[in-house]
């Protein structure tokens, strides 16, 4: 480590013997950044803020949140309007909930864009992929604390997802629901892990931080960085203009918040639940909604919850399906056209989970479907094999500076 | 990296003067400052009574049915409340004390509004446990008040400190009487 001088006395002293400010300073201020990263770059400080605005909000709630069948609806509405500042610190903690999905939606597609996911930096994408899963079960389990209609349902169908594995199916259901239906036992074990989920999630993303140090950053034009000419160092260059992502992620949070708070819930979730009646149109919150599309478009259950969770296993193996040598979408001419067919593609299933699964919407459904298993399975393979890419730049510097050698 | 020093003053050498970069600086700093106060408060604030909590801060009592030397204990604000019908020789025995003999000098007329009933918090104010006293048969305490059990504080007929750790009387909360029968706690 490099021998940091601290100004003051007592800093020193501490990190001559337990090294954590020097760590700080290393990860969090000399740590060298490729110098040409784009506002694409803000959003895993976005999600890491995200993570931290759950965490505390949530165990402020859990103060006041009562984990029983007869009690969990109404200490969600004595939050809401008898707890001081309740429901402010609730729709804070709904509405980051949604915008942590949408920060950790468009960080995935800017690594699928630039090619993040490739060599050296293979486990860095598979750790956001464990990631995006820890954050899905904990989403899931925290929409059931309310108790509301759609809390019992959503609990009630998410469950039952697990009875289509043959032979097992049933007892593994029983075991999830700690009876024979989503009920006391189910709400008590979900809110015991919805506490506990959020910081094996922060523990992930360590590793996530630690893999990502070890090569440092992609940039937007996917090549190694050379050198020191080639980087900047992380503060105050990268801190300055996170702050900056931050106040705009905070501003829109807040509209959110105080102007639209329920505008990404469901109404259905005000009505306590009911184990007698299923609301007429169940849907899932917005951002399981592309995976929803999946499992509804294969008429068998079976095949539908494989082809879901497959959706997701899919991601795991990517380094090892898109083989180009080159990462950024930039010198990729055809994969670029299909990167942006596969966005389109992803939010026209997100629509598609989210409408009732009849007529057209089922036929649209198939179709997006098997256009997403054809995109991670067929066109990136082969892509990888036929497609020409444009010539790259010797260095990051070049394309700014002009070719090596000469000056601008 | 090179820190780029844009206060330095070629003409004064070394000395910097404090510049507009560094009025943004603080600027910046304290904005912060403000906006993580704010963002704290709300947090912290949560912790104090909620609404529900606060409606349920007064209650009415039916003191008609306590008998002379009677006590009884009701719960006001998850604590409990001594409300003590007292014979005449307590009421006398609480008037006729000496003031400079209490460690927290108060007469007796300023904690019963009427003499015959004394409401107090039945909380022992060195670390609040409650004394005994209310029930028949329980130690009453050197001075036959009550007697706090816990580290051995004695209070009189008055609920005033006597003896013991205790650094003052029992509290009186706040109540009125809304008829001969009943009474309003806080």
């Amino acid at each position: 480590m490099s021998a940091t001088q601290f100004k003051s006395p007592v800093v020193r002293w501490i990190d001559h013997r337990l090294p954590v400010f020097s760590m700080l300073h290393h990860t969090a201020h000399d740590y060298p950044t490729p110098k040409n990263l784009n506002y694409m770059w803000n959003f895993g400080s976005l999600a890491g803020l995200s993570l931290a605005i759950m965490i505390v909000t949530g165990i402020v709630l859990a103060m006041s949140y009562t984990a029983h069948v007869d009690y969990a609806f109404d200490s969600v509405e004595r939050i809401m309007r008898d707890v001081n500042h309740g429901w402010m610190i609730r729709y804070i903690h709904m509405n980051t909930a949604s915008f942590f999905f949408i920060v950790v939606y468009l960080h995935m597609f800017r690594g699928l864009y630039y090619g993040s996911y490739k060599a050296p930096r293979e486990l860095l994408w598979m750790l956001g992929v464990v990631i995006f899963l820890l954050m899905m079960a904990t989403a899931f389990m925290g929409y059931v604390l309310p108790w509301g209609q759609m809390s019992f349902w959503g609990a009630t169908v998410i469950t039952n997802l697990f009875s289509a594995i043959p032979y097992v199916g049933e007892s593994i259901v029983t075991l999830l629901w700690g009876g024979f239906s989503v009920d006391n036992a189910t709400l008590n074990r979900f809110f015991s892990l919805h506490y506990l989920m959020p910081f094996i999630i922060a523990g992930v993303v360590v590793l996530h931080i630690v893999a990502l140090h070890r090569f440092g950053s992609n940039n937007p034009i996917g090549i190694d960085t050379k050198g020191p000419q080639d980087t900047i160092s992380f503060h105050p260059y990268y801190t300055i203009k996170d702050v900056f992502g931050i106040a705009v992620f905070l501003l829109l949070l807040a509209m959110a918040v105080f102007f639209f708070p329920n505008a990404m819930g469901h109404p259905d979730n005000y009505i306590p639940a009911d184990a007698l009646q299923t609301p007429a149109h169940i849907v899932p919150e917005w951002y399981f909604l592309p995976f929803y599309a999946i499992l509804r478009a294969v008429p068998d259950k079976l095949g539908g919850v494989l082809l879901m969770f497959g959706a997701i296993a899919v991601l795991f193996v990517l380094p090892w399906l898109d083989r180009s040598p080159v990462r950024s979408a930039r010198f990729r001419p055809l994969f670029r056209i299909f990167f942006w067919l596969f966005f389109v593609n992803a939010i026209a299933l997100g629509y598609l989970g989210g409408k009732p699964a009849e007529g057209i919407y089922v036929i649209l459904s198939r179709v997006a479907t098997a256009w997403y298993f054809l995109h991670f399975l067929a066109i990136l393979p082969l892509l990888s094999m036929f497609e020409t890419t444009k010539p790259l730049p010797k260095s990051i510097s070049e394309p700014v500076l002009g070719s090596s050698g000469r000056t601008a | 990296m090179a820190k780029s020093d844009t206060n330095k003053n070629p003409a004064k050498g070394d000395v910097q003067e404090p510049g507009r970069r560094d009025f943004i600086v603080v600027a910046t700093y304290a904005m912060a400052g403000l906006g993580a106060a704010a963002v704290a408060w709300p947090l912290i604030d949560q912790l104090n009574p909620a609404a529900d909590t606060l409606a349920l801060a007064n209650i009415e009592v039916d003191i008609s049915k306590i008998a002379v030397g009677q006590s009884i204990t009701v719960k006001w604000r998850g604590k409990p409340v001594f409300i003590r019908h007292r014979t005449a020789d307590e009421i006398a025995r609480a008037n006729d004390t000496n003031l400079d003999d209490l460690r927290d000098p108060q007469v007796d007329t300023a904690r019963a509004e009427k003499p015959e009933y004394l409401v107090l918090v039945g909380v022992c104010t060195h670390l609040g446990c409650v004394p005994l006293g209310q029930k028949t048969g329980e130690v009453r305490g050197d001075y036959d008040g009550w007697f706090c059990p816990c580290h051995g504080s004695h209070y009189d007929t008055s609920g005033r400190i006597r003896k013991g750790p205790a650094p003052t009387n029992l509290e009186v909360p706040p109540y009125s009487f809304l008829s001969d029968s009943v009474v309003r706690i806080g």
